[in-house]
Order: structure tokens, then C-alpha cells, then sequence
């Protein structure tokens, strides 16, 4: 009798280690698996979209906004009465992007920056995020939305070597406020001017239109998301001419750093005929 | 015709709520729009998993109002009509698993019983905890990447893509692998309802004095430990693991099972 209660106990304690254990190894592999999948720094997601940290936790993957985007009244094809392509897409296996994630690609079908913003007030999650698009009258406004940058790769645009073409600027719903023509001479000509497609980051909402309308072979302009096509000057940095942005380090101390050199001024060091 | 009466009933109901979202999608009604993870009915009514929406809370994100008021929508309907109800009444996989299922009785693959001594029906629960472990440490709802009844589903709605090599798993790992493996083994959305069952209204009623011992329907049934009274005694199926698939039902010749409303005050 006591030997049989041991003998339960000794088997319980063991299948239960074991469970304990499958589950442990269950949870690495799964982790790892899961880590792996979420890594995917190059997609585009839709208006409103919150960080792409929290966009992954918080989408639900109920497929809403995709369903918004492609139904809605603007998407509906006036001669056959049904609706096209829509802009956004569900990852699906394989495609490289959180699975049932909704994402874009500009150069297949970019996002028409719709007035009413369809995709947006229908997200039940928060991944899509209304008051980011809220102006002050509390009403959406689409040009808030900050999807991605355009940059160009001015070695391909055709604009840099002094062809006439401004297909991306025509087709940017901002139009001469997101992308503007810089005028410069041709030197190489000497009588003809460059009109080079600039974008600037607090107007472009890369919605990918210009993408899409660029003429080259593969895009001299193209969208990325925000994190990657930004640099960040730092701290150290700071526009001296600039009232807002000496705002910044009003409260930042000097620091000073006595090294070899900087012992003596850096005129009589030039002057000293060294070999540096 | 009789003994296919809830089967047919079943597909029809599974089938047509595909149409249902597979047309808000592609056609643009607005009757069920969205997807399991998170549904809209006429617009207004919202819809969700609760699972999923377990999951997502884990990562630390607060959800939106309309994803928790429409879990606790699930939760409730489940609660009352009984929580496996939608395994066997609306999740698409039910239809891959219950044809591996079917094939492997035509194929005698059942004749050898083999022990899987790792895998008990027990796992589920386990893969339940550890889903939403995993998606607090990952920081995304974790079977969401994996889950097989959403990537079925978009499949449907959306395209399928590579998705569909899940599937093609799933039919091979029940039909040659282990009976009833991924519905009766794996799935911690069907452990999630089977927890959200044990307390449900509706269930299979069995009448000992009828039954013949025929034992045909522990042979249909996909989680055939719930009906461990059969010939025994007359109670009602309470295993809220019981998917209230009504198969067993169907199969039975001597009406010595139906289903029927708990009556909490009779039971002890
Ligand atoms: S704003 Fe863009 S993503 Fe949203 S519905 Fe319009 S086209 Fe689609
Ligand atoms: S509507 Fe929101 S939660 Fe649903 S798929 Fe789109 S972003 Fe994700
Ligand atoms: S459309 Fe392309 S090639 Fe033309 S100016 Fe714009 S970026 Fe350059
Ligand atoms: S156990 Fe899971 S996969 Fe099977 S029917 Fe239920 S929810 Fe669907
Ligand atoms: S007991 Fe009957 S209703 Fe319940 S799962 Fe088994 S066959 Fe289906």
C-alpha cells in the first residue's frame, strides 16, 4: 500500500517534469520562431498606423481596413460597377511581412490618400490610430499621415542628368509641396536648366504615387518607411542661426575635453609646420 | 438522410459564413465583414476571438474597445450554445480534420492504436498557457503567426499563398500521424472554448435505457472520452471538451442521444 502511493507519487512528479519540460522547449522554439517573424523593417503599413513595435502587437489581423480600402466608393470601377485592385494588402505565407498584417506596395497599387480615409475608422484594434489624423476641428485629414518618405536615387532619376521629366511631381497629391523642383543650370549644356525633384519630410505622406508615376525602369524615387529614409543629426549639432532650434540644448552644459593637441590653440598648431 | 442531419446542418453553417466574409471582401456587403480575430455584423456589431484577443492584451497593448466588448459578445454566445460550437459549427480547419479523419476510418489506419506517449489531449491546455507566455516575452500574439484557422480563413477571403501548406500539414499530421491530433491535441482556440463549455447550456443528453450498446458513436466522435457514460448511465455529456458537433447524434439508431438544455439545479 505504501509502496503503491510512492510509486504514484514518483510517476505524477515525473510526468509532470516531463510536461514542464516539452513546454519550456516548446516555448524557446516558439519564441525564436515568433522573434523571427516579426522582423521585417522594410513594409509600409496603412494610415494611422501606430510605431511598427506596437503596429505588431496591436493589429488583430481582422483584415477591416483592406476591406474598407478596396470597397470603397472611389475604388469602384464606374463602367464595370465593381471594385478594383484595393492598396492594401493581408501578408500572407511567404510573403515576408507579419502574417495577416495589412501592408502596401506603391508600385503595385499606392495608397489615393482618400479625403474620408475609409481604411482608418474601422480598425477595432488602435493599431490604426484615428487622432493621429485628427486635425483640430477633430475631423481626419489624410495629409497627416506619415506612411513612409519618398527619397530619389539621383544617379538613376533621368531629371539628374538633364532630361526633362517631372512625372513624379505631377503625380504627388501634394502637389508642389511634398516634392518641389529645384531649378539649377547645366553646366554640361550650359543653356538648359536641371529641374530636380526634392521631397520634403514634414509635407510627404508616402502615400507612393510617385513611385508608381516615375518613368524609370526601377524607380529613382521610392518610399521607405520613415525609420529607415531619416537620419538624425543628434545632439551635437545645433542650427546656431536658428531661435527654435537653439530651443532645444538650452539646457545642455558645455563639456570640455583637454586632449594633447587642444592644449595649445588650434591657429598655432596649423601655424607650428608639424607633420600631422 | 437522418444520420447525416447536423453533419449537413454543420457544413451549411460553416460554408455559408465563409460566403458571408469572403463576399464582404469581394463584393462589399456588409453582413459579416473581417475575420475571425475580429468581425463586424451589419456594421455596427462587433465581433471577436477571445483567444486572440487574450493573446494581444498578453503583449501589453491596450485593445480597443470594440475588439473587448465583441470577445465578450463570443464569449457569452459560446457560454449559452456551447463553447466547441464553434469548432465544429464555424472554424473551416473542423472541415480538413473531420476529412482526415473520415479517410483514415476508410483506410483502417485506426486498427494499430498507438500510445503517444508526448501527446496527451491534455497539450492543448498547456500550448493555451504558453501562447500567451510567448506573446507577452515576443511582444505579438504568437498563435496568430502559426494559427492555421486564420491563415485558412484569410486563405478564402484574401488569397492563400504559401498559407496553404499549413493546411496540407495539418490533413497529413491527423490522417497518418496522430487521430484527431491537431482539433483533439494541439488547438488552444479549441482548449480556450473548451474551458468557456464547461459551463454551457446546451448539451448532448444521453439516455441509458435506449441505448443498445452499439458503441457507434464513440467511433464518429472526435473526443470520444466525453461520452464515457454511454450504456452506463443517464447524464448529460458536461466534458466541455465535447465540440457539440451532434455526430453522434446522427449515428445513433435507438435515440439514446440528444441534445438537450443543463439543468444546472438537477446536477448536484
Ligand atoms: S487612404 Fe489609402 S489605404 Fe486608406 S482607403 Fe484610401 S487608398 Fe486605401
Ligand atoms: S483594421 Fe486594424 S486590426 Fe484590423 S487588420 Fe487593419 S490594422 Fe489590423
Ligand atoms: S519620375 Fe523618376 S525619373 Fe522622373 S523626375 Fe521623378 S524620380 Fe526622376
Ligand atoms: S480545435 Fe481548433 S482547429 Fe479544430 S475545430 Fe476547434 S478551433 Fe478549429
Ligand atoms: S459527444 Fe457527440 S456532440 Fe460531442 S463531440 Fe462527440 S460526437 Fe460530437
Amino acid at each position: 500500500m505504501m509502496a503503491n502511493s510512492d510509486n504514484n507519487r514518483r510517476k505524477f512528479m515525473a510526468t509532470t517534469l516531463q510536461s514542464v519540460g516539452l513546454t519550456a522547449l516548446g516555448g524557446l522554439l516558439w519564441s525564436g520562431y515568433s522573434h523571427e517573424v516579426k522582423a521585417s523593417p522594410l513594409v509600409l503599413r496603412p494610415p494611422g498606423a501606430i510605431k511598427e513595435d506596437d503596429f505588431l502587437s496591436a493589429c488583430i489581423k481582422c483584415g477591416l481596413c483592406a476591406e474598407a480600402c478596396q470597397n470603397r466608393e472611389t475604388n469602384i470601377d464606374k463602367e464595370t460597377g465593381k471594385a478594383r485592385e484595393g492598396t492594401l494588402i493581408m501578408a500572407k505565407g511567404g510573403d515576408a511581412k507579419l502574417i495577416g498584417t495589412p501592408y502596401f506596395i506603391p508600385t503595385q497599387v499606392p495608397c489615393f490618400m482618400c479625403e474620408d480615409i475609409p481604411c482608418v475608422p474601422v480598425c477595432p484594434s488602435g493599431a490604426l490610430d484615428f487622432a493621429s489624423l485628427a486635425n483640430e476641428k477633430q475631423a481626419l485629414d489624410i495629409n497627416k499621415a506619415r506612411m513612409g518618405l519618398a527619397v530619389v536615387h539621383k544617379e538613376s532619376c533621368i531629371a539628374f542628368w538633364g532630361i526633362q521629366c517631372d512625372a513624379c511631381y505631377r503625380a504627388c497629391p501634394l502637389l508642389d509641396e511634398a516634392i518641389t523642383l529645384e531649378y539649377t543650370q547645366n553646366e554640361r549644356t550650359g543653356k538648359h536648366a536641371y529641374l530636380l525633384p526634392v521631397v520634403h519630410d514634414n509635407i510627404c505622406t508616402g502615400c507612393g504615387l510617385c513611385e508608381q508615376a516615375c518613368v524609370t525602369e526601377k524607380p529613382a524615387i521610392f518610399v521607405l518607411p520613415r525609420e529607415v529614409s531619416m537620419g538624425r543629426a543628434g545632439d551635437h549639432y545645433v542650427k546656431g542661426w536658428d531661435k527654435k532650434d537653439q530651443e532645444r540644448v538650452k539646457d545642455a552644459k558645455s563639456q570640455e575635453t583637454t586632449t594633447e593637441i587642444s592644449k595649445e590653440s588650434a591657429a598655432d598648431y596649423l601655424n607650428s609646420g608639424g607633420e600631422y | 438522410m437522418k444520420n447525416i442531419k447536423y453533419l449537413l446542418l454543420r457544413r451549411v453553417t460553416q460554408i455559408g459564413l465563409l460566403v458571408l466574409y469572403f463576399g464582404a471582401n469581394a463584393y462589399g456587403w456588409n453582413v459579416l465583414a473581417g475575420t475571425f480575430g475580429s468581425s463586424l455584423i451589419l456594421g455596427t456589431i462587433p465581433l471577436a476571438d477571445p483567444y486572440t484577443t487574450l493573446q494581444v492584451l498578453a503583449t501589453g497593448f491596450v485593445l480597443g474597445a470594440d475588439v473587448l466588448l465583441g470577445a465578450l459578445i463570443v464569449t457569452f454566445f459560446y457560454f449559452v450554445v456551447g463553447g466547441r460550437a464553434f469548432c465544429s459549427w464555424v472554424c473551416p480547419i473542423n472541415m480538413v480534420t473531420d476529412l482526415a479523419n473520415w479517410l483514415r476510418r476508410k483506410l483502417h489506419l485506426d486498427k494499430e492504436e498507438v500510445n503517444y506517449r508526448f501527446l496527451k489531449r491534455n497539450a492543448r491546455y498547456w500550448i493555451m498557457g504558453l501562447g500567451l507566455v510567448v506573446s507577452a516575452v515576443v511582444g505579438i500574439a504568437a498563435f496568430e503567426v502559426l494559427s492555421p484557422i486564420t491563415i485558412m480563413q484569410r486563405g478564402i477571403i484574401f488569397g492563400f499563398g504559401m498559407g496553404f501548406a499549413v493546411l496540407v500539414a495539418i490533413f497529413l499530421f491527423d490522417l497518418f500521424g496522430v487521430k484527431n491530433g491537431w482539433c483533439g491535441h494541439l488547438c488552444p482556440l479549441g482548449a480556450t472554448y473548451s474551458l468557456i463549455g464547461k459551463a454551457s447550456l446546451i448539451r448532448v443528453d444521453h439516455n441509458h435505457e435506449a441505448c443498445t450498446n452499439c458503441m457507434a458513436c464513440k467511433v464518429v466522435c472526435p473526443e470520444n472520452h466525453v461520452l464515457h457514460m454511454v450504456n452506463k448511465e443517464s447524464i448529460m455529456v458536461t466534458n466541455g471538451e465535447c465540440t457539440n458537433c451532434g455526430r453522434c447524434i446522427d449515428v445513433c439508431n435507438d435515440d439514446a442521444l440528444n441534445f438537450s438544455i443543463r439543468n444546472y439545479f438537477k446536477e448536484k
